[in-house]
C-alpha cells in the first residue's frame, strides 16, 4: 500500500471530501490521481493536461457525491475516448438532525446510524439532552433547534434530513420555520393528527406558506402501523428512502419493473 | 471503500499482498452502485462485496490472478439466463469491475 491509498484511507476516515481517479482503459492503465478541494492533487495520470481536466471533473463529482467512468483524449480532450478514467468521490456521510430528546429519538438514532447518517440530537432541555441517553448519536446538543440551525443550516444539503420529534408547539414551530430555510432533502415532523392540525395552524400564523407546509412530512413516517419507538424509527427511515428514490412505498409484490 | 478499510489495515500489518475490485459501471438493474469495493488477499480472504453475492466467487478467482500476475483488468459480468451454473447477475443487469493490485 502506497502513498495515494494512504491519502484515500485518511480522507475517508476523517470524513473529508476527496476523489480518486483511476485510469481503467487506454494509455496508463492503473495510474491514480487523488483530488481534494483547495489542495494540489497527488499522483498523476501520466499527462499534465489530462490531470488538470480530470481534477476539474473530480471536484464536480465530489460536489455531487457521485462515482462513474469518464472518457478523454490522451491530453484530456473532452470529445475523445482513448482514455477511460473511473472517478470515485468520497463525500462525508449525510446528516440527520433530530430535534427533541424523547424515547423515539434513541430508536431513530440507532436506525439512522445503520443507514450511515451522522446523527445530531438537539433539545433545549439539559435534563433530557444527555449523551448518556443517546450514546449512539454522534453529537448531543443542549440548544434551541432554531438557534442550532442559525449556525449550521447553511451547511446542510439535499442528502441531509431533519426530524422534529418534540411535538411541543413551543419548540416545534420555530424549529420547523428554521428547517424550511435550509436546503435539506427531508423535513419530518412528528405528532398525532390532532397535533398536526394544531401545528399547521400555528405554522400558518408564523408565516409559513402553502409551499412550506407542503414540504413537511407531517405526520412523520409511513403508514405501516408502527407503535413502538423502534417500529416508528423504521417507518420514518423507510419514508426518507422512498422520498429520495421517488417511490411510493408499496409492497414489491404489488408492483413490477426493476427493483433498484 | 469505507467498509473494507479495517480489513485492509489488518492485512497490510501482516504484509499480505492485496487486490481490490471496484464496480466502475453498471447497465440495467444491479444491487451495488459504482464505487462498491471488494478486496481479496493472497490467502483468499475477502472483505466487502460488489454484488448481492452473485459474482463474488468469480471475483476472488480473478483477484488472486491479479495478485499473482500484477495485471490490472476490467471484468464484466452479465445476465446468465439459460446457463444456470454460469456466473452472472440474476437480476438481469451487467456490471463492469476494475481489478488492480493494491500497491499504490
Amino acid at each position: 500500500m502506497g502513498e495515494i491509498f494512504t491519502h484515500v484511507r485518511d480522507a475517508i476516515r476523517s470524513q473529508q471530501p476527496a476523489a480518486l481517479a483511476t485510469v481503467i482503459e487506454g494509455h496508463g492503465v492503473g495510474a491514480h490521481l487523488f483530488v481534494r478541494p483547495d489542495t494540489e492533487p497527488i499522483g498523476t495520470l501520466g499527462n499534465a493536461d489530462l490531470d488538470r481536466v480530470v481534477t476539474r471533473d473530480a471536484l464536480g463529482e465530489i460536489e455531487a457525491g457521485r462515482a462513474g467512468v469518464r472518457h478523454y483524449g490522451a491530453n484530456g480532450e473532452a470529445n475523445e475516448t482513448s482514455v477511460s478514467v473511473f472517478i470515485e468521490s468520497y463525500a462525508p456521510p449525510p446528516q440527520m438532525l433530530i430535534f427533541g430528546a424523547v424515547d423515539f429519538t434513541a430508536a431513530l438514532s440507532r436506525v439512522a446510524k445503520v443507514l450511515g447518517y451522522r446523527v445530531t440530537v438537539c433539545d433545549a432541555r439539559p435534563v433530557f439532552a444527555t449523551k448518556a441517553r443517546f450514546p449512539m448519536a454522534d453529537e448531543v446538543l443542549v440548544d434551541w433547534p432554531n438557534r442550532l440551525l442559525d449556525k449550521v443550516g447553511a451547511t446542510l444539503g439535499m442528502r441531509d434530513v431533519i426530524c422534529v420529534l418534540t411535538h411541543d408547539a413551543k419548540f416545534d414551530v420555530p424549529a420547523v420555520v428554521s428547517a424550511l430555510a435550509t436546503n435539506v432533502g427531508y423535513i419530518g415532523v412528528m405528532g398525532s393528527r390532532r397535533t398536526h392540525d394544531d401545528r399547521t395552524k400555528r405554522l400558518r400564523d408564523a408565516g409559513v406558506d402553502a409551499a412550506g407546509l407542503a414540504r413537511l412530512q407531517s405526520p412523520i413516517g409511513l403508514d405501516i402501523g408502527a407503535r413502538t419507538p423502534e417500529e416508528t424509527a423504521i417507518s420514518i427511515c423507510a419514508e426518507i428512502i422512498g422520498l429520495r428514490t421517488g417511490r411510493a412505498a408499496r409492497q414489491l409484490r404489488e408492483t413490477d419493473g426493476p427493483i433498484h | 471503500m469505507r467498509e473494507i478499510l479495517n480489513d485492509l489495515d489488518r492485512w497490510q500489518k501482516k504484509g499480505k499482498r492485496i487486490a481490490i475490485a471496484r464496480v466502475v459501471d453498471l447497465e440495467g438493474s444491479g444491487p451495488r452502485l459504482p464505487g462498491a469495493a471488494m478486496a481479496v488477499n493472497e490467502d483468499g480472504e475477502v472483505a466487502g462485496s460488489v454484488s448481492g453475492g452473485c459474482v463474488e466467487g468469480a471475483v476472488v478467482a480473478e483477484a488472486l490472478d491479479v495478485i499473482a500476475t500484477g495485471t490490472r483488468r476490467i471484468v464484466t459480468f452479465g445476465y446468465s439466463d439459460d446457463e444456470a451454473f454460469a456466473v452472472g447477475l440474476t437480476c438481469g443487469g451487467t456490471i463492469h469491475l476494475f481489478l488492480e493490485p493494491l500497491d499504490w
